[in-house]
């Protein structure tokens, strides 16, 4: 079973912070590293492989930074690695066409697996594009896989329920972060993904259709600060003041 | 010179971090309070390499350099010191004297043994009346035949009573003082092995400190470690990389007391306002932080010079003598920030308050460190 992965290099959010005046993301000496759900589609591809034998290719779009990331994923247990290096100003649609170039060039591939979508931007859209411009079937949001010799059956979380369906391959699947528990690679694991290949593939060498279509105007961050609003009077006052005051934030109707 | 960790060993920093934060951090209060030994972490650490960090790759280990072995040692002791002394007791000195002065067949007998966690290792040098004196040591070793006859006890030993694999000193020849000293690979279920009582402490609850007893133990022949009467030179070269295990412990429970004080102090408001506004603790947290990178700059220089074949004694000493005492002044440093809730157990630097102190004693007091680069240096 021939599985490609494709993952990406993100800021930490959770280390990110926001510019008090601004409002920008202070984006200056965050850590990156791979997108958290991807490392969840890396692990479910271990398991698929585990159960078939394989190969596993990883494929990310970003800079030359991305390469540790990569390692951290060849030390997990994927085969070989791929980075496409990111034009300057990308967009979901360039994202994707790249991604899709990338796969056809590796040729052999029964799976390909994405994160649901990446933390940063979490737009969830790289997944069904690139099966639309792959011309294969997809099965997104998927928090149970089970690969079987002809055919895939997965568990889609659709929120509220969750629906089972089946595809023949090869088959794109998105998975969730409930899919499985990412795991760390081990001493001897680290010291062999040394060896193991990463390919350097510019843009341009797959496409030169690289023109984003989408602009990125401005980028905030949500303040989250604290009103520091204590209630001193008699608890029926407080209480009335409180709803009052929630009221007219509009967090009461 | 490049002062950088190169891409293998951040990879590994960041490994052993996780691996910390996961499975280490949400347990460690419980095991101090219940002084329970971490089994189940050093399984789950095996399974990851981290039992087998520096032994050769040929004996089931991951044989990284000394540098990757002080930061799995510091990742490890950042959330629990406890696991941290156990890390670095059984690679630097069970493992490495094996490695060093084993045999071929002593070696492929234990070291895939430690380097798998099947058994856990234990270094039993210090007695109840040769501590820094270890030339004083009065545990007899007698050849009769093809086995020697041990007797003797000793004292205050990492992992005492969970320990499978020992090197313990004897001595050989009484009258040839020091050089009459011997070592050997014993193990836990030989005849006449006995654990005495495991002390209660102070911090590192978590590891099982005990004491030794030898009754006629019979340990063959073959298991006696180099030749007679190296033991004491064994010991102390042994000791020396041991010390840098030591240090790397002591700088991980220092970041920890630095991290809890950074957390805490952008939290607290006091006089309307977070205490990290407060010039005063503003100050003691610069003091911490650069009083840590230059332990770890010193650690790292002691294993680098230790990887490049230099003689490393004094290196070893700077980094354990400052290391341990930065931690120790960086967890008074956190208490106080914490204030009355850092006196309590509801807080993680209380745990780190006790658990500093036994790095300025064991492995070389701070006295024995001073000495041991004043006599470097006078020589």
């Amino acid at each position: 079973m021939n599985i490609i992965v494709c993952a990406k290099q993100v800021v930490d959010v959770s280390e990110m912070k926001v510019d008090p005046n601004t409002k920008k993301p202070i984006l200056q000496g965050v850590p990156q590293k791979i997108s958290d759900i991807d490392k969840n589609a890396i692990e479910e591809a271990i398991k698929i492989k585990d159960k078939h034998g394989g190969k596993i290719t990883v494929v990310t779009v970003g800079s030359s930074d991305a390469k540790e990331g990569i390692k951290e994923l060849l030390a997990m247990g994927a085969d070989e690695g791929v980075l496409i290096s990111s034009p300057d100003k990308c967009d979901y649609r360039v994202v994707s066409s790249l991604l899709a170039e990338a796969i056809k060039k590796i040729g052999e591939y029964d799976i390909v697996l994405c994160g649901e979508a990446s933390i940063d931007m979490f737009s969830g859209q790289v997944g069904p594009r690139l099966a639309g411009l792959l011309n294969m079937p997809q099965i997104t949001y998927a928090q149970n896989v089970n690969a079987e010799k002809d055919k895939t059956v997965a568990v889609r979380n659709m929120g509220d329920k969750s629906v089972t369906t089946e595809s023949s391959y090869p088959v794109l699947i998105t998975v969730t972060k409930e899919i499985n528990e990412p795991r760390l690679p081990s001493l001897m694991q680290i010291l062999g993904a040394a060896n193991k290949p990463i390919n350097e593939w510019s843009a341009d060498s797959l496409t030169k259709d690289l023109e984003p279509k989408v602009e990125t105007l401005e980028l905030k961050g949500i303040p989250m600060e604290r009103k520091n609003i204590v209630y001193k009077d008699d608890v029926d006052d407080s209480v009335k003041k409180l709803v009052d005051s929630l009221a007219k934030e509009g967090v009461l109707r | 010179m490049k002062l950088e960790l190169n891409d293998q060993q951040k990879m590994i920093q960041k490994m052993v971090k996780e691996f910390a934060e996961k499975e280490i951090a949400p347990i460690a209060a419980e095991l101090d309070k219940k002084e329970e030994y971490p089994t189940k972490i050093l399984e789950k650490m095996a399974k990851l390499g981290l039992l087998g960090t520096i032994i050769p790759t040929e004996y089931g280990g991951a044989g990284l350099d000394t540098i990757s072995y002080a930061i799995v040692v510091e990742e490890i002791s950042r959330k629990c010191a406890s696991t941290g002394v156990i890390t670095s007791v059984h690679n630097s000195l069970v493992a490495w004297p094996i490695m060093k002065y084993g045999t071929e067949e002593q070696k492929k007998k234990y070291l895939p043994i430690l380097a798998k966690g099947e058994k856990i290792g234990a270094f039993a040098a210090t007695e109840p009346n040769a501590g820094s004196d270890l030339g004083a040591m009065q545990t007899s070793a007698v050849l009769k035949g093809n086995k020697y006859i041990i007797n003797g006890d000793k004292t205050f030993i990492t992992s005492g009573s969970e320990a499978g694999i020992i090197i313990l000193f004897a001595v050989t020849d009484k009258s040839a003082g020091p050089k009459g000293i011997s070592a050997f690979i014993v193990e836990s279920d030989m005849k006449g092995y006995k654990v005495g009582s495991i002390y209660e402490k102070l911090g590192i609850n978590a590891s099982k400190t005990s004491e030794l007893i030898f009754e006629d133990m019979e340990v063959p022949k073959e298991n006696l470690l180099s030749k007679e009467g190296e033991g004491f030179k064994i010991a102390l070269s042994t000791l020396d990389g041991g010390r840098i295990g030591i240090a790397a412990q002591a700088v991980g429970i220092a970041q920890a007391a630095l991290d809890e004080s950074i957390e805490y102090s952008k939290q607290r408001q006091q006089f309307g306002r977070p205490l990290a506004k407060f010039q005063a603790i503003q100050w003691m947290i610069a003091d911490m932080a650069t009083r840590i990178e230059a332990s770890r700059y010193l650690v790292y220089n002691a294993a680098y010079v230790k990887d490049n074949g230099g003689h490393f004694s004094k290196e070893a000493a700077m980094a354990k003598l400052f290391a341990s005492e930065t931690a120790m002044e960086a967890v008074i440093k956190a208490v106080q920030i914490h204030g009355g809730y850092g006196y309590t157990k509801e807080y993680t630097v209380e745990r780190l308050f006790r658990d500093a102190k036994i790095t300025e004693i064991y492995e070389g007091t701070s006295e024995v460190q001073r000495m041991v680069i004043a006599s470097s240096l006078l020589r």
